[in-house]
């Protein structure tokens, strides 16, 4: 069962709704909409389920509804038409149309909150506030207290329990709000572009921490972005959003390589593809690799070539007519052993960062083998391709 | 013009009409209202003249090292009060404390809840709004004279008068300070369960505290700009001598009994002022 599930979710702004949906269903846009009735169509036909322990990113430009959908979970925006269903115990709970004492629970055990700007109380000293939603839900002092100084522990903010939040820097104002949220308990975690006010590297360390701590955590995590490198380094799932509706629902793999239309592709285009493009994508498979008599010729000069038998398990290496040796390549921490003039063979699933990084020290194109077999390499040519031209690899 | 001037609008009467048939209903209501105030605000003062002046001096600047802790204020209340003393103002002075903090406690405990209804329902304020302004613009003596008839001569038509002009203040920064809680900060509340009543009480209430602490320190200022025309229909307290001072053209009278009213303007507003937080660092 998904924890979380939209079906066919309208969001419409606006005192009076009704002629809108008509209009939405007759396939008006956002802007015939607004001038005919004066509403805004926050989300439109959303559908997209969400299963315990997947992090599902909804990105998309500013205003294209992602967060409103976001917050639809919480019931912080009220559903127009369709369903949010959480499930809680073994049911589904229909959000929009559970009662106020459903609701409190649900915000209180089963559903918490990260804001973009933080939304600390600035009255209250860190434990204070990590210590909030249990104040809430009427948890005693002394329970409270341990339960803050576990979560603070959590994200390391444990020397500064005691200070006043405008006392700490940007990036710890944000683990105060993300122990907040782990304060609860709480299964599923809405985090409402945590990360975007803070400048790049604490954002990126705090991406860090939040992909360990779920390691260890396991929650299910709804996290709206605007930065697709954002989306692709954390999101099991990405949500591609515009206009008020959901334009691809796909793996970050699966974006970055069939983008559904224009507008993903735009995305696709600026993203830093190091991070995120894997051997696999980009690599040319083994039967396209050019052939002069036995050996497969891995390079334009002809330096570097690879005798395989018809299995297309490697037998051997040579680099400008002499033989090389051929490693194999276990992860990022044996990169440093690599040797010039070596080959290395790497399983099909690493970065393009790490592609590159061999590539560099070896000065031989890296190849692929899957269950020994040779399955594709990468030279220059890929690398470059990868760069320049992601639509088409 | 003719056609303009003929035919007068009876507009004062039909406000003196009111108040009479105001009158004639409800004499034992405005009287009974009067008598309890009345008792109330002389039980405070008769229990702080019943205090040794000396005592209740040090009273106050132990309340102030208590509030503030420092010991320049405590050391600037005790000699300004014992001035008082010195200038043989004291009764007075206690009268006119008495009616200030009466007036402003009640101007707190009616203005602050209507601040905060004001801040949740625009209705509400939209109506609200011109009668504040209203209170706040018409001349005193004009309403002097109904609350003189209504409530006798005395301290509770100087209190009445006082409360219509000072609590629009409370009202107005309770309001000020209660709608301008940013909107995320509700939303996180609202977002881990908090009830409507959480809400006020953990969220709103706590933000607006320095907004509506300078409404309150604001009111203290109104009630004693009072003081003087609270003394015509019959309150008794430093407005007396201010009051006799005039009509007698009498100059050292008056600045004597004006200093006094100085002195507790500056200790009250001294006490009342908090340190936020956000200062204290």
């Amino acid at each position: 069962m998904a924890v979380v599930e939209f079906r066919d979710v309208d969001i419409i702004f606006g005192s009076n709704p009704a002629p809108a949906l008509t209009l939405l269903d007759q396939g008006a846009d956002r802007e015939n909409i607004l001038t005919e009735t004066g509403n805004v169509l926050g989300v439109a036909g959303a559908s997209l389920s969400v299963e315990a322990g997947e992090i599902c990113v909804l990105m998309g430009l500013s205003g294209s509804g992602k967060s409103t959908l976001l917050r639809a979970v919480n019931g912080l925006n009220k559903v127009t038409r369709g369903k949010v269903l959480v499930e809680h115990e073994g049911r589904q709970i229909n959000l929009p149309e559970c009662d106020a004492v459903t609701l409190r629970y649900l915000r209180m055990h089963r559903i918490s909150m990260v804001f973009q700007q933080f939304a600390l109380l600035p009255w209250r000293t860190v434990s204070e506030n990590v210590g909030f939603g249990l104040e809430l839900r009427g948890v005693t002092k002394r329970e409270r207290n341990r339960i803050v100084e576990e979560k603070l522990e959590l994200v390391q903010l444990d020397q500064w329990k005691d200070k006043f939040v405008h006392e700490l820097s940007g990036g710890m104002q944000q683990r105060v709000g993300l122990a907040r949220a782990f304060a609860t308990d709480a299964d599923i975690l809405l985090m409402d572009e945590p990360f975007s006010a803070l400048d790049p590297l604490i954002r990126n360390r705090l991406q860090d921490e939040l992909l360990q701590l779920q390691e260890r955590m396991h929650k299910t995590i709804i996290f709206v972005s605007h930065d697709l490198d954002e989306a692709l380094k954390i999101g099991n799932k990405i949500a591609i959003m515009d206009q008020a509706r959901i334009v691809q629902y796909d793996t970050a793999e699966e974006i970055v390589r069939n983008p559904a239309n224009k507008y993903v592709a735009d995305f696709v285009g600026h993203m830093n593809p190091l991070n995120v493009l894997k051997g696999r994508t980009l690599m040319t498979t083994t039967d396209k690799i050019p052939r002069r008599a036995e050996e497969l010729i891995l390079d334009r000069a002809g330096y570097c070539r690879l005798k395989i038998d018809e299995k297309s398990a490697i037998l051997s290496a040579t680099s400008n007519g002499e033989p090389s040796e051929i490693i194999s390549f276990s992860g990022p921490e044996g990169i440093e052993g690599i040797q010039y003039n070596q080959f290395v063979t790497a399983p099909a699933d690493i970065m393009l960062r790490d592609v590159i990084e061999i590539r560099r020290r070896s000065g031989s194109p890296v190849l692929f083998v899957e269950e020994e077999k040779l399955i594709g390499m990468i030279g220059d040519d890929e690398i470059f391709e990868g760069f320049l031209n992601l639509q088409d690899s | 013009m003719e056609w303009l001037t003929d035919h007068k609008i009876p507009l004062g009467r039909w406000i003196s009409d009111g108040v009479d048939l105001l009158l004639d209903h409800g004499a034992w209501i405005f009287d009974s209202f009067a008598d309890g105030l009345a008792f109330l605000i002389n039980a405070l003062v008769d229990l702080m003249l019943w205090c040794p002046p000396l005592l209740l001096v040090a009273i106050f600047a132990g309340l102030a090292y208590a509030l503030h802790r420092s010991w320049k204020l405590s050391l600037l209340i005790l000699i300004s009060l014992l001035l008082v003393i010195n200038l043989g103002y004291w009764e007075e002075t206690v009268r006119t404390l008495g009616l200030i903090i009466f007036a402003t406690l009640s101007c707190v405990i009616v203005g602050v809840p209507l601040g905060i209804l004001a801040a949740h329902r625009q209705g509400f304020y939209t109506v609200l709004r011109p009668i504040l302004d209203l209170m706040q613009t018409i001349p005193t003596f004009v309403y002097l004279i109904p609350t003189m008839i209504m409530f006798g001569l005395g301290v509770v038509p100087g209190l009445i008068s006082t409360v219509i002009f000072a609590i629009p203040a409370p009202i107005r920064l309770t309001y000020l300070g209660v709608s301008n809680v940013p909107k995320p900060l509700i939303e996180a509340g609202e977002a881990f369960g908090a009830t409507k009543r959480q809400i006020l009480w953990k969220i709103e209430l706590p933000h607006a505290a320095p907004t509506i602490m300078a409404g309150v320190t604001q009111c203290i200022m109104l009630c004693l700009s009072m003081v003087v025309i609270a003394a015509m229909v019959g309150a008794p307290g430093l407005g007396v001598p201010v009051l006799r001072a005039l009509n007698t053209v009498n100059i050292a009278k008056g600045f004597e009994a004006g200093l006094a009213i100085v002195i507790i303007a500056i200790l009250l507003d001294r006490l009342c002022k908090q340190p936020s937080k956000t200062e204290k660092k």
